[in-house]
C-alpha cells in the first residue's frame, strides 16, 4: 500500500497536466522541480500547463509478457506518444479495433483504469491513448 | 427562472456481444430471444473500463460542448449501482478528473436504473433555489448480469452527464415528478456479485404501475397530452417495455423511436433512459417538447417535461461524438473474451 | 591518477543455484579471485560490491559489511561498500575500485558483483528486476524491461530496417559462445529457427532474445600496476587503460533519441581518448546484451559499426568470436547468463582471461586490447571499461 505516493500525482494522470518553465518556454511533462533546459534559472519560474492529449505515436510494441495487474489486458499495444507540446510519455494504445498501430498515427488521450492496489486496496486511474 | 440542461455528454465501450453468441453458449434459441426482449447486441466494457472511467468521458463531452470553466460546478452527483467502491464515491473521482474546484459538494445515488435522474432532479432543486450555479448530474453503470441469466443478454455499461444550469439553457426541464414505494422486483445484497431478481414481477406491479403513475401525474401537472410531445424516451430494460409502456400512454413509434436504444446497445442501467435523452438532444429542434419517464427497481419512477430552447444551436458539438458515431463506433467480442472482461471466469482462480 | 592492474579473477557458475545463498556465492567468487591473484587477505584495502536489489530478492541491506563479514575481513575494518545502478551495478563497482586505487586511496581492492534472484517466486523477480524502469511514468503504465527495449527496437527497425532475424543472429552467436564457456548459465547452442519460433515477449523481442536472469556471482582484484610484482608475473596482469560512466534520462521516453544509448557513447568517447585508442583498436569486447537489440544498439554505440548497420554486422557473422570484432565470446548476457549485479564483473572477468590467453576454446587470437560495456536498465548509466596487457 503506498496510497500518498500515487494520489499525490492524481492530478498530472488523470488531466495530463505538466508545468511550463516560464523561462525557456520549455513545456515538461511530467512537471519536474527543475528544468532540465535551464536548471537554476528555472527556479520558481515553472508554472502548471494543461496539455491536449492530442499525440503521435513515435514507436509500440505489443506486450505479451504481461506484469502484475495487467494480465487481462494482454496482449496490448504499448507506445511512446510524442505529445503536441513536445514531451514524449509511454502509455498503451486502446481502442485499435481492425487498425494497424503504426509510427506516426495520430492518438488522443482517454481516460482509463490504470491498475489497482490488489482487491481491497486504491484503484489507480490515468492516461491511455485512443486512435484519434 | 428557467432551470435546465445547459450541456450533455454521453460514452459507451466500444467492444459488443451479438445476442446469438450468448444464446449459442447457453444453448437457446437467439430468434426467440431476439423476439421476447428486443435486444440484439449490448455494449461490453474492456478491463481498463468501469463506472468511474465511462462517466469521465461523457462528462469531458458534456463540458468541451458547454465551453464552461469546470469551476463554475457546485455539485457533482453520480448514480449507478455498479459504482466502483462501496465506500468512496464515483462522485470525488469525477470532481478531479474534470478539474472542478474543490469547493463543491457530492455524493453518489444508488437507485438501480433511475439513480441518473434522481441525480439531475437533486440538481435541478440546487440551481433552482440558488445554492449552486451549475450541477454535474452523471448516470452511469457497467452492469452485470449472471451467467445463463436472461439479465445476461441486456446488462450493458455506458454513461451520460449533464450540466444543469439556469444560464445558456439548451432544454428547459419545466416539471418532474416521481412515484416511489417500497417493490422487491430486482435488488442486490450487500456482498452479492449479481442481483436477483422477481422474474414476471418485474412487469405490471413494478415497472408498468411506477412509469405510468409518475408520468400521468407529470402530464396532468404539465398541462399536456401525449401528441403534443415531438419525442418520448422511458427506461428501457429490453426493448419490449419501453414500447409497451410508450403505447400505453399514448405514445407512437415516430415519437420514441429516437430515444430506443436497448436493441443495439443493451440496457445500460442508470444510463438507459438518460442515454436515450442524449440520443434526442443530438437531433432535437428548439421548440421541442420531450418526454422522459426513468424507472429504477425497488422501485421508483421519475418523470420529466422538457422543453428545447433557441440555445441548442449554440452548443460547441465539434469534435464530440453523435450517440450514433458512438454506436457505430463498435467490435464484437467472443462469449470467452466478454467473460474474460467482465471477471465472470478469473485467471489463476481456484473454483 | 596512478596506473591500475587487474591481478585475479573468479565466478560462479551462473545459473538457477537452489542450493546456495546469496553470501555464499560472492564469498565462493571473491576467494576464486584472491586465489587467482595470489593477494593475501591482509593486503585487501577495501571492498565494492555490485548488487542490484539484495533487498527485494533476499530482503537483506547492507550489503557492503555482509560480504566483507563472510569474507572474514570485518576484524581488519576495512571500507566495504555496495553500488547499485541496476544491472550496471558491477560495472560501477569495478569503476569505484579503479577510482580507489587511481587515486592512491587503496592498494589493492577486491571488487565483487552478486545477485541472488531465485529465493523469490517469478512474478517478484519481474516485479523487481521492473525496478530499473521509471516507477511512476513508465512501469505504472504498463511498461516493462522488455518492452522499453522493444520500443527501441521497433523504431530501430523503422529507421534502419533491422529485422528479427538480425535480432535472432546475435542470440545464436552468442549460444555458440557460450557453449565453450564452463560457468555459463546455458551452455549449448541454438539455432536462428528456435529464437524465431519463441513465444513473443514484447514485440519483436521473443523469449530467446531475451537474457535470463538468475544467480551468480563475479569477483576481480585491482591492484596498483607497480605493485604486481609484490603479488603475481606481470604477464598475468591486465591493466585498465580507461574507466569512464555516463548517465542518461532514467526514462526511456526522455532521450534525445530512442536508437541509440547516449550514454554508451559518451562513456565510450571519453575512454577511447583516455586510452588513445579507436574502436579499431579492440580485439574483443564484452557488451551488455540484455536483449539482442541491446547489443546490436552496442555495437554501434562502441563506434565499431555504423549506427543502423548494427543488424547486419551480427548476421554477416562479423562479432563471432572467429570474425573480425568479436563480442561476448564469454555467451554475452544471454548464454552466460545476467545476475544483474554480477554481470558488469563477469564482463571484467571474460575480458582478463581473453587478454591472458587463458579463455580456452572460445580463445581470440592474439587478444591485446579487451572492452567491457555494461549498462544500466534502459540506458541511464553506461560503463566502458578498456583494458590492455601489461608490457
Amino acid at each position: 500500500m503506498a496510497v500518498p505516493r500515487f494520489w499525490r500525482e492524481n492530478h498530472e494522470r488523470y488531466n495530463l497536466k505538466g508545468a511550463k518553465c516560464t523561462n525557456c518556454a520549455t513545456i515538461l511533462f511530467p512537471a519536474r522541480s527543475l528544468c532540465p533546459k535551464c536548471r537554476h534559472a528555472s527556479v520558481g519560474k515553472l508554472v502548471p500547463q494543461s496539455l491536449s492529449g492530442e499525440g503521435v505515436v513515435e514507436s509500440f510494441t505489443t506486450v505479451h509478457s504481461a506484469p502484475a495487474g495487467f494480465e487481462l489486458q494482454a496482449p496490448y499495444v504499448l507506445a511512446i506518444v510524442r505529445l503536441a507540446e513536445g514531451p514524449r510519455v509511454t502509455a498503451q494504445i486502446v481502442d485499435v479495433g481492425g487498425k494497424t498501430v503504426a509510427v506516426g498515427m495520430k492518438v488522443r488521450k482517454v481516460f482509463r483504469r490504470i491498475n489497482q492496489d490488489g482487491e481491497s486496496g486504491v484503484l489507480h486511474y490515468g492516461y491511455k491513448f485512443a486512435v484519434a | 427562472m428557467t432551470v435546465g440542461i445547459v450541456s450533455y455528454g454521453a460514452a459507451i465501450p466500444r467492444y459488443r456481444i451479438k445476442s446469438e453468441e450468448i444464446a449459442r453458449v447457453w444453448g437457446e434459441d437467439p430468434d426467440s430471444i431476439k423476439k421476447g426482449l428486443n435486444v440484439h447486441e449490448k455494449t461490453v466494457p474492456s478491463p481498463d473500463q468501469d463506472t468511474t472511467t465511462l462517466s469521465v468521458e461523457a462528462a469531458r463531452v458534456a463540458i468541451k460542448r458547454g465551453r464552461f470553466d469546470p469551476k463554475t460546478i457546485g455539485a457533482i452527483y453520480v448514480g449507478s449501482e455498479s459504482h466502483v467502491y462501496a465506500v468512496k464515491p464515483t462522485a470525488t473521482i469525477l470532481s478531479e478528473a474534470i478539474e472542478a474546484s474543490p469547493y463543491l459538494t457530492a455524493a453518489d445515488f444508488e437507485f438501480a436504473c433511475k439513480a441518473g435522474t434522481a441525480a439531475i432532479q437533486t440538481c435541478v432543486g440546487l440551481v433552482g433555489a440558488g445554492m449552486i450555479e451549475r450541477g454535474l448530474a452523471v448516470g452511469a453503470d457497467t452492469s452485470q448480469g449472471a451467467p445463463g441469466d436472461a439479465l445476461e443478454y441486456s446488462a450493458s455499461a455506458g454513461a451520460a452527464a449533464f450540466v444543469i444550469g439556469r444560464e445558456r439553457v439548451i432544454a428547459s426541464i419545466n416539471h418532474t415528478v416521481s412515484y416511489t414505494t417500497d417493490t422487491p422486483d430486482f435488488w442486490r445484497r450487500e456482498g452479492q456479485r449479481y442481483p436477483t431478481h422477481g422474474g414476471r414481477f418485474t412487469g405490471e406491479p413494478s415497472y408498468f404501475r411506477h412509469v405510468q403513475a409518475a408520468s400521468e401525474r407529470l402530464m396532468e401537472r404539465a398541462d399536456m397530452k401525449p401528441a403534443s410531445y415531438q419525442y418520448a424516451v422511458f427506461h428501457q430494460p429490453n426493448g419490449k417495455f419501453p414500447i409497451r409502456v410508450a403505447q400505453k400512454l399514448g405514445f407512437n413509434e415516430p415519437q420514441f423511436k429516437t430515444g430506443l436504444l436497448t436493441p443495439i446497445i443493451g440496457n445500460t442501467y442508470s444510463g438507459s433512459s438518460v442515454l436515450g435523452l442524449c440520443a434526442i438532444l443530438d437531433e432535437a429542434k428548439p421548440g421541442d417538447r420531450i418526454f422522459m419517464c426513468a424507472y429504477g427497481s425497488g422501485a421508483g419512477a421519475d418523470a420529466f417535461d422538457i422543453t428545447v430552447t433557441d440555445e441548442i444551436r449554440n452548443l460547441h458539438r465539434e469534435g464530440t461524438p453523435t450517440m450514433k458515431q458512438l454506436i457505430d463506433d463498435k467490435e464484437y467480442v467472443d462469449y470467452a473474451t466478454y467473460a474474460k472482461f467482465r471477471g465472470k471466469i478469473i485467471k489463476g482462480a481456484s473454483a | 591518477m596512478r596506473d591500475v592492474a587487474i591481478i585475479g579473477q573468479g565466478m560462479t557458475k551462473f545459473g538457477e543455484l537452489w542450493e546456495r545463498s546469496l553470501r555464499q556465492l560472492v564469498t565462493e567468487a571473491g576467494l576464486a579471485a584472491v586465489k587467482d591473484a595470489g593477494v593475501p587477505g591482509d593486503r585487501i584495502d577495501a571492498m565494492y560490491v555490485g548488487s542490484m536489489s539484495a533487498g527485494r530478492f533476499v530482503g537483506q541491506e547492507h550489503v557492503g559489511a555482509l560480504v566483507v563479514d563472510e569474507a572474514g575481513l570485518a576484524h581488519h575494518h576495512i571500507p566495504s561498500t555496495r553500488i547499485e545502478a541496476a544491472d550496471a551495478s558491477g560495472g560501477v563497482a569495478l569503476r569505484q575500485g579503479y577510482l580507489a586505487v587511481a587515486s592512491g586511496d587503496a592498494d589493492v581492492v577486491v571488487v565483487g558483483g552478486v545477485e541472488k534472484m531465485t529465493d523469490v517466486i517469478d512474478q517478484e523477480q519481474t516485479n523487481t528486476l521492473a525496478t530499473v524502469l521509471d516507477q511512476e511514468w513508465e512501469a505504472f503504465f504498463g511498461a516493462t524491461f522488455p518492452s522499453v527495449y522493444a520500443l527501441m527496437a521497433q523504431r530501430h527497425a523503422h529507421k534502419y530496417g533491422t529485422t528479427a532475424a538480425q535480432l535472432a543472429a546475435v542470440s545464436v552467436k552468442n549460444h555458440e559462445h557460450g557453449a565453450m564457456n564452463p560457468n555459463a548459465a546455458y551452455p549449448f547452442a541454438i539455432t536462428k529457427d528456435a529464437v524465431l519460433k519463441s513465444p513473443m515477449v514484447a514485440d519483436p523481442l521473443r523469449m530467446l532474445d531475451c537474457a535470463a536472469n538468475l544467480d551468480g556471482a563475479a569477483a576481480v582484484v585491482l591492484c596498483a600496476a607497480d605493485k604486481v610484482a609484490e603479488f603475481t608475473r606481470k604477464d598475468r596482469a591486465v591493466k585498465i587503460l580507461a574507466s569512464h560512466q555516463a548517465s542518461d534520462t532514467l526514462a526511456m521516453h526522455d532521450r534525445a533519441s530512442i536508437t541509440e544509448l547516449a550514454a554508451t557513447k559518451h562513456a565510450a568517447k571519453r575512454a577511447y581518448e583516455r586510452a588513445r585508442l579507436t574502436p579499431a583498436d579492440i580485439d574483443v569486447a564484452e557488451v551488455h546484451d540484455a536483449f539482442t537489440i541491446a547489443e546490436i544498439l552496442a555495437i554501434e554505440d562502441l563506434g565499431f559499426y555504423a549506427k543502423g548497420s548494427g543488424g547486419a554486422a551480427a548476421e554477416k557473422g562479423l562479432t563471432s568470436w572467429k570474425g573480425e570484432k568479436p563480442v561476448n565470446t564469454s555467451g554475452g548476457l544471454k548464454a552466460r547468463g545476467h545476475p544483474p549485479g554480477a554481470t558488469g564483473v563477469a564482463q571484467a572477468a571474460e575480458i582478463v582471461q581473453q587478454l591472458r590467453g587463458e579463455a580456452g576454446k572460445r580463445q581470440v587470437a592474439d587478444a591485446e586490447i579487451g572492452l567491457a560495456h555494461n549498462v544500466g536498465g534502459s540506458g541511464g548509466t553506461a560503463v566502458v571499461t578498456i583494458f590492455g596487457r601489461m608490457k
